[in-house]
């Protein structure tokens, strides 16, 4: 042999790679956040980033001392445990002890996915784990909502979110009612301007629906949410709580408002929709949505929870590996036998 | 009427890189390996001894059975050896090796015309088999066998594959530039044996020179038609292209014969053309040489046999920065370890890839997206199938249809984690069948 071959590398084939990669689809449902995360700071000031900040090491932390060294992936890879964070963070209230959200972020990664055996292994969203975690915890802190601060409240930390690990401290005196609190316990029907807009009482991101609605539309134009999903899920609430309206709309919200209001937008968009705990097939992922979205109605209206979203998208990550077993799709040429 | 089939993917074409080049012959070299395993089915038993003087275009093995085709000597030459030689796939098969007679003239004795218009069915199918004709697309399934049909069944439609699904490959692109009479005389022949009804040739529109020059062409003709095709990968697969044209899903279980169709590449309807045409058997073929790791990229024709290396450096060599070397498409080729394996029938390309293609991959969990099933032609759950492969539970694969997978790669294609699943499934179709 004269000159050497260039060394080759022998993999098997495709060779080609469509140009979606996970770790795109993450920084994608991380580029989605972004507005809404934006929106928390304007609305609940300093301390609601603060609190982002502690789950999101909380999570990060966990994660890097506790996965197993064979399914690790680098640091800077890593965009799903961050986005778990982040979106767990969303969901707390702006003026929750810091320490708490630090333990909710670590409960999300160390409960809803390390158990599990890793990335796509678990069958609950993790984020949604660290909440039901916190709520079981700390009933009264995650029920504590501040009202809309306002520009003015920028740089406002709550005296809370600086609250000593486990001790009894008080909550700031000024809590405010959510919208479906005041549906539920007073009957009383909120404006829906603010629903829209974010300037309303609430969790952190679940406030302005139009932002959640953008990242939305943003992620199903990338492909990274499956529209079956969100379809299935805000089509089923919008008809479920349409019908119980026009039955008694004393006692129900309007479609729109039940739509706009609490979790339910940022559920449908970003918790619902996770790929991992959510069906694989196109049948089971249409299934998935309705069941969540008859779920919601059913718990807000008759159950004692104002809020029905996160145990709504719980109990259908539950049933969704018999959902998967029996929408699986029909191969080509195989008539109806499945 | 348009039909489509569902699912598949859409990858970068990439076929303006030898889309315009005219096909160019390369010149003969000195030594040439032929594998006599280089078609589907039993091999073909060699006919000439170590020593032995053969002609160009002469019969050196014979079909091994009825599943097997004859193969003949690409050069004048002497045989050198037979025995195992490295071939495309890695393993080691039986080859003849001749070298080239430096002072022959390489001029083929010139044949007769065949009388195939007096050929009953049976004759013909004989003529194709020891022509050593098999299909060009890749697969390299004896053409011959496709036309036999069970007692009492008949062939009504004649599908022609000009789809060339395969980013990068524009070998039967220019074939049905080039020469589309000789297509059609093709398709002429074996219509005409088959007793065919009529005559569809499927290109994907993303080939508009080859649709016009056939349109052109095919105006005088009765019962031949082209029907474009919305590019879509995996359009070529068998079944795949009856969806697409007859808006028919052909049973899992049933093959395209059974409902009167016959598959044929456009490379080899031109292969049995110039056989009726001159006598000449299956000795050369067309094939594309592209990818950023080549200095000139080409459409060739090469003899059967030729080693890789002589036809990459009639392509001015591979460059530097070269990764990986692929003998076929990008979708469905094999990487090659070495450069001294010879182009076979099967070979519809060498593509040598750099850095810029051959990114080394990065394997995530699933992330159970579903981008795999959306992708899958034949609607499995590669990922599903992926998983059961990890854990070696191949008995619990059958039950996800893992024998109706074609292995098309579109589910790799598509997964944002990077799983090789088309491997795992292919790994787990070959270990379950040993058990
Ligand atoms: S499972 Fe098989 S048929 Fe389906 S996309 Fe993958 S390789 Fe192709
Ligand atoms: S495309 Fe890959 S990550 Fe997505 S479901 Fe299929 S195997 Fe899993």
């Amino acid at each position: 042999m004269k000159r050497s071959d260039p060394r080759l590398i022998v993999r098997p084939a495709p060779f080609l790679k469509s140009a979606m990669t996970t770790q795109q689809a993450m920084l994608d449902v991380l580029y989605a956040l972004i507005p809404v995360i934006g929106v928390s700071l304007w609305c609940f000031g300093l301390g609601a980033i603060l609190v982002l900040a502690a789950t999101v090491i909380g999570a990060l932390l966990t994660e890097r001392l506790f996965s197993p060294a064979s399914q690790r992936i680098p640091l800077r890879m890593d965009v799903s445990t961050l986005v778990t964070g982040l979106l767990l963070g969303v969901t707390l209230p702006p003026a929750l002890p810091l320490w708490m959200a630090f333990v909710g972020g670590a409960a999300a990664i160390g409960l809803g996915k390390l158990v599990w055996g890793g990335l796509g292994q678990n069958l609950f969203n993790p984020a949604l784990v660290g909440r039901a975690f916190l709520m079981a915890a700390f009933p009264t802190a995650m029920t504590t909502w501040t009202p809309y601060q306002g520009p003015e409240g920028l740089f406002t930390v709550y005296s809370s979110n600086l609250a000593v690990p486990l001790m009894n401290s008080a909550f700031d005196g000024v809590t405010a009612a959510t919208p479906l609190a005041l549906i539920k316990f007073q009957h009383e029907t909120p404006p829906l301007y603010p629903l829209l807009m974010g300037n309303i009482p609430g969790s952190l991101g679940e406030t302005s629906g139009l932002l959640i609605l953008a990242g939305g539309v943003y992620l199903l134009l990338r492909q990274v949410i499956d529209w079956r999903i969100l379809m299935g899920l805000l089509g089923s609430v919008a008809i479920l709580s349409g019908s119980l309206y026009l039955l008694d709309s004393a006692h129900y919200p309007n479609p729109l408002t039940a739509l706009l209001s609490g979790g339910l937008l940022f559920g449908a968009v970003f918790m619902a929709t996770d790929p991992v705990t959510s069906p694989i097939t196109p049948k089971g992922a249409l299934f998935f949505g309705v069941g969540v979205g008859f779920l919601v109605v059913l718990i807000r209206g008759f159950g004692g929870y104002p809020e029905g979203v996160m145990y709504a998208i719980l109990l259908m990550n539950a049933a969704t590996p018999l959902i998967e077993r029996i929408t699986q799709p029909r191969a080509f040429g195989r008539g109806g036998d499945t | 009427m348009r039909h489509r089939f569902s699912h598949g993917v859409h990858p970068q074409q990439n076929k303006e890189l030898t889309v315009d080049l005219p096909i160019q012959r390369v010149p003969f070299v000195g030594r040439y390996v032929l594998p006599l395993d280089q078609h589907l089915g039993a091999p073909a038993q060699a006919t000439v001894n170590v020593g032995e003087r053969v002609r160009r275009g002469q019969r050196i093995a014979r079909p091994g059975g009825f599943v097997s085709t004859a193969l003949h000597s690409p050069v004048t030459g002497k045989v050198m050896a037979i025995e195992p030689r490295r071939a495309p796939g890695g393993k080691f098969s039986p080859s003849i090796e001749i070298h080239a007679d430096p002072f022959a003239t390489q001029r083929l004795t010139p044949n007769p015309p065949i009388d195939w218009l007096s050929l009953t069915l049976e004759e013909f199918i004989h003529h194709i088999q020891w022509a050593g004709i098999v299909g060009l697309g890749g697969a390299a399934f004896p053409s011959h066998v496709k036309y036999s049909m069970p007692e009492g069944k008949k062939i009504e439609y004649l599908l022609i594959n000009g789809a060339e699904c395969e980013p990068y490959l524009t070998n039967d692109h220019r074939l049905m530039l080039e020469r589309p009479d000789a297509l059609l005389q093709g398709i002429a022949i074996v219509k005409r044996k088959l007793g065919a009804k009529r005559a569809i040739i499927g290109i994907e529109t993303n080939k508009p020179g080859a649709i016009d020059t056939l349109r052109a062409q095919i105006k005088r003709i009765h019962k031949v038609d082209v029907m474009p095709l919305p590019v879509k990968y995996p359009q070529g697969a068998e079944r795949m292209l009856i969806k697409a044209v007859f808006g028919y899903e052909l049973p899992a279980t049933k093959l395209p014969r059974d409902i009167g169709i016959a598959v044929n590449n456009v490379s080899s309807l031109v292969a049995i053309a110039d056989y009726f045409g001159s006598g000449l058997p299956l000795i050369e073929r067309i094939i594309t040489v592209s990818g950023s790791g080549v200095t000139y990229p080409a459409n060739l024709i090469v003899p059967i046999g030729t080693p890789l290396r002589e036809v990459l450096r009639f392509c001015g060599g591979l460059r530097e920065a070269t990764k990986s070397v692929i003998m076929g498409g990008p979708m469905m080729g094999q990487p090659i370890g070495s450069l001294d394996i010879p182009i076979v029938k099967g070979t519809s390309g060498i593509l040598a890839f750099t850095e810029k293609e051959a990114s080394t991959t990065f394997e995530l969990p699933c992330i159970r997206c579903g981008r795999c099933l959306a992708a899958c032609p034949h609607f499995l759950n590669p990922s599903r199938l992926g998983r059961l492969a990890k854990a070696r539970r191949f008995d619990e694969m059958r039950a996800y249809r893992l024998t109706d997978c074609v292995e098309c790669g579109a589910c790799s294609y598509a997964c944002p984690s990077e799983i090789p699943l088309v491997q795992l499934i292919r790994t787990a179709k070959r270990e379950s069948h040993q058990r």
